[in-house]
């Protein structure tokens, strides 16, 4: 890292913890960078002479005599297409190898987009996995998670649906990832031959855990370069958000805040809607972005904070899990929610997707009932009986995500479904799409 | 005018920033922090002894101790004035589409009124008259609405009027009278003034209780659970139970003069949706674009946190200004669990002793004081105004027994609570009915004003259906103990009527062009059918005849909501419906 000359230099350190240290300093400047020992650091408070710095790499092994040089800039990154087909760790230095362009960059962590000069989000992201197509339906500008237990093969499928969206750039920002799934996406992004569309910031499980708080700037602001500068389709990839979560309780725990919720830092949900708001659609011509997430829980459950605050803030969730019936990993179709969804179904799909879906999960919940029924030892009518084989079909056809169809397709495998095991009473579709869809 | 008090920074903790102010500082005074050359906008929240606690609308960074600050002497107030319906505020009123390029650079402000444009006022009083503050002097038309321009409100005492200017064309900030005091004090008058958004504003003659039906379109609210003009309500739910699709449905669809939207600490995209949409909406009951009646307060969620407080109340204050010119407002906050949260950030910052949940020990008094500035009001003319509000709130895991919800419970007298097991099976609205309530009903000057101007069963037919609703629900409970083989007859037929008032009175498809908006003469007339159903008897031979029969009659009667009403489907799903009925009948009398 360059250091400018005449930079300030101290050598007293008052106080050290895990993630932060403290020292006298004057003409310090809030949010502005430092080397503590040649490691970067940020100030995060400053009380008269006494400033706070944040130290990224960790604090073992420093000394209270460590070298402190404040660097009078910001966080900032070169954004550019020198950085496609890169991938580079949270500093934004090469993980490669080859070198990069020095010199100034663009201040990550930008203000925020002005909510008159967006565009509603109005573009299908079609995946051909017909549990996110057909009930979760995607949008361009939208930004979303995949709630997941670590068990799941998450990473797998945003891979997938990061392949198939049709986007102009992929963005990938890795937290706390395992180095087997590192290896995976470059692989995996090679094979598909778009490493010319892809740059990557990686922050592994081998990395410091506060360094991961820098990754997901570090792609937006790229992102942002692409779609508003060039008017590109960008797809950002953050996983896993929960890791990203940590860290920030780990930093804030070290500040002595109060914590609220699950030891999880009060400003949690501002922390993290400061990053998902980044996805942006942008007016006619303009670009946008679109973030695809990992949030992992803990054993499915979504009420613990980090979960719950992320379903505030995103425009939906995609819950996988494993059906205990057909031993496939699903879609869940009651937990999983695109609120984008209405912009383009029965819009820029065909006219009785919404209520195609909607039918569809309510039959399965009909289902999940006599399921339920069953299970407590009890009769079940012929109608629960026929609603479990439409279930465990659906579940087979449509949510399982080892299935790919295109939309039409989905369509109609879901019409032939209801007319399989229902009358059309008990399906109960508005007339005019009865008339044209019911197999006959 | 005293010198404006200046200060430099002595610490800084993310927006929360230490002044040392070089003389007098007042509570909730505002200030601006210089940094480089943006000067950022700050309100004192806190002092002791020599530091000033000042929280920043802004990023701090680059702040440094011995940044210079300017205090203003002022709170921070609001621009009373036309021109404020179909404006895009933030959280500080500032007009966002006056601000250039994608980015909302910090430090920058814009105006809120448009000083140039030009309103054609009318007086409404005359030379000689005595006056007092928020008396209507004049009027202009702000989008075929009639903008009354009131006698400044921090006027104390009566005043008489010296000139008023005649009818014309004149801009907001015109002299468009003088006034004059008893001792003789001139003061001219413009159509523009400003107000202290903490403050409420009371220039009214008195509140009374609320009695109008305030009506929504929406089934599950005017039918089983009402909400009145000047009333109060909330909406609490976990993520994705639709609390803002409710909300929207309510801007677009409620019988309001003026809606104000705060979106505070939510979604962009979806202030994004009301820009986008309501310019091509019409106002369904005077034909204006919904637009027109409609201010939209955006502090979104990436946007400075501090402002999140300040946009409910910048709200709160513009429905206030509006219910004085004898208008019925409709206030919305989405969601108020954010302001909350902006209030515990900042309180946690201050290290103050902290309450249940790291919250402010303050907060439920803080949320009792803010829904108590809604109500229906007399004004000195006579005429009466109104602001309903009603907020959402966000309860952490979607379990209510947390503090926003415990304490907007003790302040709001309308329940609306949306349940994660109705939503996941797409039972939209997602409003629990038998949790929820409005205890409007309980109101004697309610009853009667339903009974002589809406429907003479209307209240009967909201208690019948939740007599019926909790019947089936235990019946429900019964089947799901027993099994279906264990108990009567009777009791899958109170399970299915319950369940065909559910799937046609209280669901509603909010995306459905005809069933979003179901006017109260065909809630009555729908509430009528059902009722009569529930009050048949029906004889079946064995319960496995029940649920296939309720499906086909809930069949026709959802196939009835999706069409326009007396239109020959209308009327041709009836005739099924009719004829589903007669087979019973028959088999009755078999
Ligand atoms: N009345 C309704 N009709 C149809 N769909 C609805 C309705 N209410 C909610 N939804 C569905 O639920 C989703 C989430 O609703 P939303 O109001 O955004 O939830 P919340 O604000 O509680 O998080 C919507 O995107 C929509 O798909
Ligand atoms: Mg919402």
């Amino acid at each position: 890292m360059e250091i400018r000359p005449f930079a300030k230099r101290f050598t007293q350190l008052e106080d050290i913890t895990r993630a932060t240290c403290t020292l006298r300093a004057s003409g310090v400047h809030n949010e502005e960078l430092a080397l503590v020992d040649g490691q970067l650091a940020q100030v995060v408070r400053i009380k008269k002479d006494i400033v706070t710095l944040q130290i990224f790499a960790g604090t073992e092994g420093l000394s209270n005599q460590a070298e402190v040089v404040f660097l009078g800039r910001y966080p900032n990154l070169r954004v550019g297409p020198h950085l496609l087909g890169r991938f580079l760790n949270a500093y934004g230095q090469p993980l490669d190898g080859a070198p990069l362009p020095e010199g100034e960059g663009t201040e990550l962590g930008g203000p925020s987009a002005n909510p008159v000069r967006r565009a509603q989000p109005s573009e299908p992201i079609l995946t051909g996995l017909p549990g996110i197509d057909l009930n979760n339906t995607l949008v361009g500008g939208q930004k979303i998670p995949f709630f997941a237990d670590p068990d799941q093969p998450y990473n797998e499928v945003m891979a997938m649906v990061a392949l198939r969206a049709k986007a102009d750039r992929i963005i990938l920002g890795g937290m706390g990832l395992s180095y087997d799934d590192y290896v995976y996406f470059r692989q995996t992004f090679r094979e598909a031959g778009v490493l010319d569309r892809i740059i990557a910031f990686i922050n592994t499980t081998q990395d410091q855990p506060v360094e991961r708080l820098l990754i997901p700037d570090l792609a937006l602001t790229t992102a942002e370069h692409f779609a508003v500068e060039q008017g590109e389709k960008v797809l950002v990839l953050l996983t896993d958000m929960t890791l990203y979560a940590d860290a920030l309780s780990i930093v804030a725990n070290r500040m002595d805040q109060i914590p609220s919720k699950d030891s999880m830092p009060g400003s949690l949900y501002s922390d993290l809607a400061r990053i998902y708001e980044k996805s942006l659609q942008l007016p006619e011509g303009g670009g946008s972005i679109t973030i695809l997430a990992v949030t992992t829980l803990n054993q499915g459950d979504i009420t613990h904070a980090i979960p719950d605050n992320t379903g505030y803030i995103t425009e939906g969730q995609l819950f996988l899990r494993k059906d205990s019936d057909t031993g496939k990993i699903i879609i869940d179709p009651f937990r999983s929610l695109s609120r984008l969804k209405q912009l383009v179904i029965g819009k820029k799909t065909r006219e009785d997707h919404p209520q195609v879906m909607n039918t569809a999960i309510r039959l399965y919940a009909d289902a999940q009932e006599a399921r339920t029924k069953k299970e407590n030892g009890f009769e079940t009518t012929d109608y629960d009986q026929r609603a479990m084989a439409f279930a465990t079909a659906y579940t087979r056809e449509i949510l399982a995500i080892d299935v790919t169809l295109d939309m039409d397709t989905i369509l109609e495998t879901v019409w032939n479904l209801f007319a399989a095991h229902f009358s059309p009473e008990e399906v109960a579709i508005k007339q005019e799409w009865m008339t044209k869809y019911w197999p006959s | 005018m005293a010198a404006l008090t200046r200060g430099t920074v002595t610490g800084i903790t993310a927006n929360l920033v230490e002044i040392r102010p070089e003389g007098p500082v007042r509570q909730n005074e505002m200030c601006t922090v210089e940094a480089g050359d943006a000067h950022l906008l700050g309100e004192v929240i806190k002092v002791t002894g020599d530091t000033a606690f000042v929280q920043v609308f802004d990023s701090t960074r680059g702040l440094t101790v011995g940044s210079p600050v300017t205090f203003s002497g002022e709170r921070l107030v609001v621009h009373l004035g036309p021109g404020i319906l179909s404006k895009k505020y933030d959280g500080l009123q500032n007009d966002l589409d006056k601000f250039e390029g994608i980015f909302l650079q910090r430090g920058l402000s814009s105006e809120p009124l448009d000083a140039d444009q030009t309103w054609d006022f009318t007086p409404l009083a005359k030379t000689g008259d005595e006056v007092r503050a928020g008396d209507w002097l004049g009027e202009v038309d702000e989008h075929g609405l009639p903008h009354r321009i009131m006698v400044p409100f921090a006027l104390e005492g009566t005043w008489t009027i010296r000139s008023v200017v005649p009818a014309g064309t004149y801009t907001i900030r015109d002299e468009i009278a003088v006034l004059v005091s008893a001792s003789g004090r001139e003061t001219p008058v413009t159509m523009v003034q400003t107000w202290p958004v903490k403050e409420p504003l009371t220039v009214y003659a008195h509140k009374t209780r609320p009695y109008k039906l305030l009506e929504t379109g929406i089934r599950i609210v005017d039918t089983l659970h009402p909400m009145l003009e000047g009333g109060t309500g909330f909406i609490p739910g976990p993520f994705g139970s639709g609390k803002t699709v409710l909300q929207q449905a309510l801007a677009k669809q409620a019988d309001a003069d003026v809606v104000i939207v705060a979106a505070c600490g939510e979604r962009a995209n979806e202030v994004v949706e009301i820009f986008t949409e309501f310019p091509e909406l019409d106002d369904p009951r005077t034909g204006r674009s919904l637009i027109d009646r409609t201010v939209i307060i955006a502090n979104t969620s990436s946007m400075p946190v501090a402002a999140r407080e300040a946009s409910v109340y910048t709200a709160m204050t513009l429905a206030e200004y509006y219910r004085n010119m004898g208008l019925r407002v409709l206030l919305l906050a989405d969601s108020t669990s954010r302001w909350a949260q902006a209030l515990r950030e900042m309180s946690n910052r201050l290290e103050d002793l902290p309450g249940p949940d790291a919250f402010p020990m303050d907060l439920s008094a803080t949320i009792a004081r803010f829904y108590s500035r809604a109500g229906m009001v007399g004004l000195s003319n006579g005429k009466t105004g109104s602001v309903t509000f009603i907020g959402t709130v966000s309860p952490a895991g979607g379990n209510f027994k947390e503090p926003v919800t415990e304490a907007t419970r003790k302040a709001a007298r309308c329940f609306y609570a949306l349940n994660q097991r109705r939503a996941d099976s797409k039972r939209y609205p997602a409003v629990e009915p038998l949790e929820s309530y409005s205890k409007y009903l309980e109101y004697p000057e309610f009853q009667k004003y339903a009974a002589e101007e809406v429907s003479p069963l209307w209240i009967d037919h909201a208690r019948e259906l939740a007599n019926l609703l909790l019947k089936g629900k235990e019946a429900g409970d019964q089947i799901n103990i027993l099994g279906d083989d264990g108990v009567s007859i009777d009791n899958h037929l109170d399970f299915w009527k319950a369940e065909l008032i559910d799937f046609v009175l209280l669901q509603q498809d909010a995306f459905d062009p005809v069933d979003q908006l179901c006017p109260l003469p065909r809630q009555d007339a729908m509430s009528r059918l059902v009722l009569d159903i529930c009050h048949r008897h029906f004889s079946f031979n064995d319960f496995q005849g029940v649920r296939p029969y309720f499906k086909r009659l809930i069949n026709s009667f959802r196939q009835m909501n999706y069409s326009e009403w007396d239109s020959p489907e209308y009327h041709h799903h009836y005739q099924d419906l009719t004829g589903i009925l007669a087979e019973q009948a028959t088999e009755m009398a078999l």
